[in-house]
Order: structure tokens, then C-alpha cells, then sequence
């Protein structure tokens, strides 16, 4: 992507972009020449096994580290520039929150809501607000220095909304939490769906299986691929439909001889009153099948075109 | 001019937070209390010293080589004690400023938000400038009360004088401190690298030439106001030249600090 004013198309068009993007640790490149989209709107699951170069991908982003090559822009403003102006359009949460611990919820949302120059009577609002959102209203006064893993992840995100950012940017949110507490932070962040574009890192795969409906993954610092949930997992589909027949229907019998003779039929194994249909050709084996299987007389219980889950494509992609 | 006025509003947010920091940590009251300590220990101490030297076999022959207690030796005790501890003082209370952060993450988390980093670390110094002040206000306070108990009139003037002196030497460590703490990755590492500094700095004295822009000239001349010399040198070499390091340990950190990666 060299011509400039596809680069200006591309940037304006996306919450974040990263063109070019490399960064070297001595003779190690955590991130090798990264080109990657997040469009607005989404809630993007950015994955990885550790030291695949999440992190460093979303510390460049933040301002935090900067690249060797490339550049990155956050809701049009380039990132990768000291300019602290871009850090005014994002939220950001860090893998492992660290907050003073002797300040409140509340001092600690109004110290952040300081830096964005809002002004003092709409930061009570504001952060009122947030605590609601993140469910600590009856902590807002206790010491952040007591508080469990959860809350300081529920806080740590009320942090990064707090200015009414257009992208949320999210550091391995849930890696740290027990499933309660991973559970809480999902539901939080599938809330938010709408209101804000959320780019979150993780290598816990069914997290983003519930709430994401865009996926990259990262591989030793490259980008394997980039796509939305859904087409990613009809594209490594396994097409396969599971049936459960009731119990008085027999497994075998001649239906199954009609069926395994149908040009779209790759082979059928039976367990029990199990069937597992593999076709050739999905979309004529969803639109065919059923209507086949009815004209038999026989009564389903159910019926499950099976899936990957992202797990195994994740496996697949980047083994 | 609107983002110059919204930065500087940073700025202050940021030395407000330092200065509530300091005070709900029990910071700012741990160095206010060594500073009355210094304020009032060292005119009775040399008030008692005496007494506590004759107690000992073969004090009272001992007692006669010392000069006796007097408002000059009130102040040069005063002087010394500061000049013998402040610095592990400065030292101790000040590596934890960006080191600390950095090792916890807070600093993270806050350069994330459009916290200029020179403001993170010049509301550090800034806020440490202003507790000093206050704690070298209230020793010097300690130790006129004290002195004019024990020993009679002190010129306030003087004692004023020697105590604005000893701040500035002091704050050459304050900001040593903080180049320490912005140069380490640790606090641990941060306290070596400081105490390495003060090491430097109480040797550029006997550097030919250089030496009388040391800040160990402010404490010479501080001792010469306490001790009421005859002749008082004025040591303007010795303010330049602090003045200078200070400047220099402050943007030392501050270039160092804009270009590091932060955790």
C-alpha cells in the first residue's frame, strides 16, 4: 500500500490501521511488517499464542512504544507520532491495570477525565456514569488498593471509556481473571457493542468466539489473516451435519441407501441413533437435506451443521 | 494557546495528585518529622552534648578541648546535620518517583491519556520543590524556637538565609534523584544510580576551577552565615552552578524519559 491517498482512505475509513508496522528487539522482530484494519464499529479479536507480538502491537498503538518501520493510526490520528493527540481518541487497558493504590474509583476517574480537559461538572457525570457501567458504584469510595482482580479489570476499563472514546483498546482483558470475573468483563465489553470500536488481544479463544465479529491472528509477529467470525469459520467449515434421530427411528435402513447415492453426498457414518452427514457441496446439502430426510418419515430430535471452533482454526492456522 | 493552556492544566492536575500522594502515603509527614528532628535535635544536642561527654571517664579533660555550647555551634550542628543526612533523605524519599511507576504500571496506564511526559516528570519535581519548601519552613522555624530558648536571639535573617541555601543544595539531589529514577528500570536500581550521583557531585569540589561552582560551595557558605565568619564569601559561582545541574538533571530525565518504551 504505497499510494498515498489509498493510505488517507484506508485511515479515515478505520478505526485503526497499521501499515507497515515492524518493531525489532535487538535480533528479535516481535512484529514483522503488520498491515491490519479495524473497522469502525466492530468488536475486534486480535489473537495470538504469547509472544506472537500482541502486546507490543497495542503498546505501539498506545503511544507507549514506537516502531522500528511502518506506521499505525488510531480513529484517523497517527499514533506512531509523539504527538499526544491520537491518546485523546482512544481508551486503553493495559494486560495487568496498575492504579495508585490509595486513591478511590473515583478520584482515580477523575484524575484520567483531567487529562482529557473535561470539564469538573460533567466528570462527576461522567464517572457516576462509568462506575454504573462497570457495576463498582458501591466500591467508588473504598481504597482501589483492597480491590479483587475483577474489579480493578472493571475499573480499568471505566478508566479507558471515560472520555467517550471512539476505540477501545484492550490489553489481554480477561488473561488474569477467574471465569467469573472473565465472564463479568466479556458481558461488559459485548455491552459496548455500537457505542464504540473495541480492539481487544487475547489468546483465550472463547471469549472471542462470544463476542467478537472480527478476527486476526498473529503468528510470530505476522499476521496470518484478518477476517470477520463468521466467514472465517465457513471458510475452515467442516461440512458436516449431525442428526439425532428419536429413538423409534431405525439408523439404518433404506433412507440411508437414497441418501448416500445423492451427487451432493460425500459419506454418512451412523452411532447409535446418531448420523453424521459429510457433504460435498454445503449450500445444496443445507437446502436438500432436511426435505429428504422428512419424506423418510423420520422424526429428528435434532439437528447441528457442526462447526469449528475458532480453537481449532486457531491450531490450524498457526501451527 | 488553547493546547498550551490545556497541557499546563495537566500539568497542575498532575502536581496536585503528587502533593495528595505524598500526604496520603504519610510521605509528606515522615519528612516534615526528620526535618523537626533536625530543627530541634540539633541545638539541644549540642546543649546536651556536654553533660553526656562529662558522664564519661575522662570527659571533664575532654570537655575543655571543646568549644562550649553557643548559637554558632547551635547552627553549625544544624548545618551539618543536613549536610550529613540530607541527601539519603532525597535519595530514599525520591527514586521511587518514575522508577516506581514504571515497574508497577501506572505510568502506563497514565502516559496512555494525553499526560505529556515532560509534565509527568516535572509535577514530581515540582510537587517534591514544595514539600521540601514547607520542611526546610518548619526546621528553620524548630530551630530558631529552639536556639533562642537555649542559647538567646537568633538573627531571623541569617537563619532564613542558611535555610534557602540548604534547600538549593538540597534540590540538587532531589533532582539527581529523579535522572536516578528515570535512568532505572527499578527502584532498587534507581537508589544505586542516585547514590552514585551524590558520589559525582561531592566531587566536582576538587575539580580545579569547576570546584567553586559546586553545590558544596551554598553549604560552605552556609556554615560561614552560622557560625557569624568574618568575612562571608558570597558564593554566586556556587548558586549558578546548582542552578545548572538542577536544570541539567531535569531535562536529562525529561529527554531520557521521551524517548523510552514504558511497560
Amino acid at each position: 500500500m504505497d499510494n498515498f491517498s489509498e493510505i488517507q482512505t484506508t485511515v479515515q475509513d478505520n478505526a485503526i490501521s497499521c501499515i507497515g508496522l515492524s518493531r525489532n528487539y535487538g535480533k528479535v522482530q516481535a512484529l514483522k511488517n503488520l498491515n491490519l484494519t479495524v473497522p469502525y464499529g466492530s468488536i475486534f479479536g486480535f489473537l495470538g499464542r504469547n509472544g506472537a507480538g500482541k502486546t507490543t502491537t497495542i503498546r505501539i498503538l498506545a503511544g507507549l512504544a514506537q516502531p522500528s518501520s511502518g506506521s499505525a493510526w488510531v480513529a484517523g490520528i497517527e499514533a506512531t507520532r509523539t504527538d499526544s493527540t491520537a491518546r485523546e481518541r482512544f481508551g486503553y487497558l493495559p494486560q495487568n491495570p496498575a492504579f495508585y493504590r490509595w486513591m478511590t474509583p473515583v478520584e482515580y476517574l477523575d484524575y484520567s477525565a483531567q487529562m482529557f480537559n473535561i470539564p469538573k461538572k460533567e466528570r462527576k457525570q461522567r464517572i457516576d456514569e462509568m462506575l454504573q457501567l462497570v457495576g463498582l458504584q458501591s466500591a467508588a469510595h473504598r481504597r482501589i488498593g483492597g480491590f479483587s482482580g475483577g474489579m480493578v479489570q472493571r475499573l480499568g476499563i471505566a478508566q479507558a471509556l471515560v472520555h467517550r472514546p471512539r476505540v477501545l483498546i484492550l490489553d489481554e482483558p480477561t488473561s488474569a481473571l477467574d471465569p467469573a470475573g472473565r465472564y463479568e468483563v466479556i458481558e461488559l465489553i459485548a455491552s459496548l457493542r455500537g457505542k464504540v470500536t473495541v480492539f481487544f488481544s487475547t489468546h483465550i479463544l472463547n471469549d472471542v468466539e462470544r463476542v467478537c465479529d472480527t478476527v486476526a491472528i498473529l503468528n510470530k509477529g505476522e499476521l496470518l489473516l484478518e477476517s470477520s467470525r463468521d466467514e472465517l469459520l465457513n471458510k475452515y467449515a467442516i461440512n458436516t451435519a449431525e442428526l439425532e434421530l428419536d429413538n423409534h427411528c431405525q439408523a439404518d435402513g433404506q433412507w440411508k441407501e437414497t441418501l448416500v447415492k445423492q451427487p451432493w453426498v460425500n459419506s454418512i457414518q451412523t452411532e447409535q441413533n446418531i448420523v453424521r452427514i459429510t457433504v460435498t457441496d454445503l449450500a445444496c446439502g443445507k437446502q436438500a437435506l432436511l426435505p429428504l430426510i422428512a419424506s423418510f418419515g423420520l422424526i429428528i430430535n435434532r439437528i447441528q451443521w457442526v462447526r469449528p471452533s475458532l480453537e481449532e482454526i486457531f491450531l490450524k492456522v498457526s501451527a | 494557546m488553547l493546547a498550551h493552556t490545556f497541557t499546563l492544566s495537566i500539568f497542575f492536575s498532575a502536581v496536585r495528585k503528587e502533593i495528595v500522594q505524598q500526604w496520603r502515603t504519610k510521605r509528606f509527614l515522615v519528612i516534615m518529622a526528620v526535618f523537626l528532628l533536625f530543627g530541634l535535635g540539633s541545638p539541644m544536642l549540642v546543649k546536651i552534648m556536654p553533660e553526656l561527654i562529662k558522664s564519661e571517664p575522662g570527659g571533664e579533660e575532654l570537655i575543655k578541648l571543646l568549644p562550649p555550647p553557643s548559637t554558632t555551634e547551635a547552627m553549625s550542628s544544624y548545618i551539618d546535620m543536613i549536610g550529613s543526612f540530607g541527601f539519603l533523605l532525597a535519595i530514599l524519599s525520591g527514586m521511587n518517583a518514575i522508577a516506581g511507576e514504571k515497574e508497577s504500571g501506572t505510568a502506563g496506564l497514565i502516559l496512555s491519556k494525553p499526560m505529556p511526559r515532560w509534565a509527568f516528570i516535572l509535577s514530581k519535581f515540582t510537587a517534591q520543590l514544595l514539600v521540601y519548601t514547607a520542611a526546610f519552613l518548619m526546621s528553620g522555624l524548630a530551630v530558631y524556637y529552639c536556639t533562642f530558648v537555649l542559647y538567646g536571639a537568633v538573627d531571623i535573617f541569617i537563619l532564613l538565609k542558611i535555610n534557602l541555601l540548604l534547600l538549593l543544595w538540597f534540590l540538587t539531589f532531589v533532582g539527581a534523584t529523579l535522572l536516578a529514577s528515570t535512568l532505572g528500570r527499578t527502584v532498587a536500581t534507581a537508589g544505586g544510580v542516585a547514590f552514585g550521583f551524590y558520589l559525582l557531585i561531592s566531587l566536582i569540589h576538587n575539580i580545579p576551577r569547576v570546584g567553586k561552582l559546586a553545590p558544596d560551595g551554598l553549604m560552605a557558605w552556609a556554615i560561614e552565615l552560622g557560625t557569624n565568619a568574618e568575612s562571608v564569601a558570597v558564593h554566586t559561582g556556587a548558586i549558578a552552578g546548582t542552578l545548572a545541574l538542577i536544570m541539567i538533571f531535569l531535562i536529562g530525565s525529561i529527554v531520557l524519559f521521551e524517548r523510552q518504551e514504558i511497560e
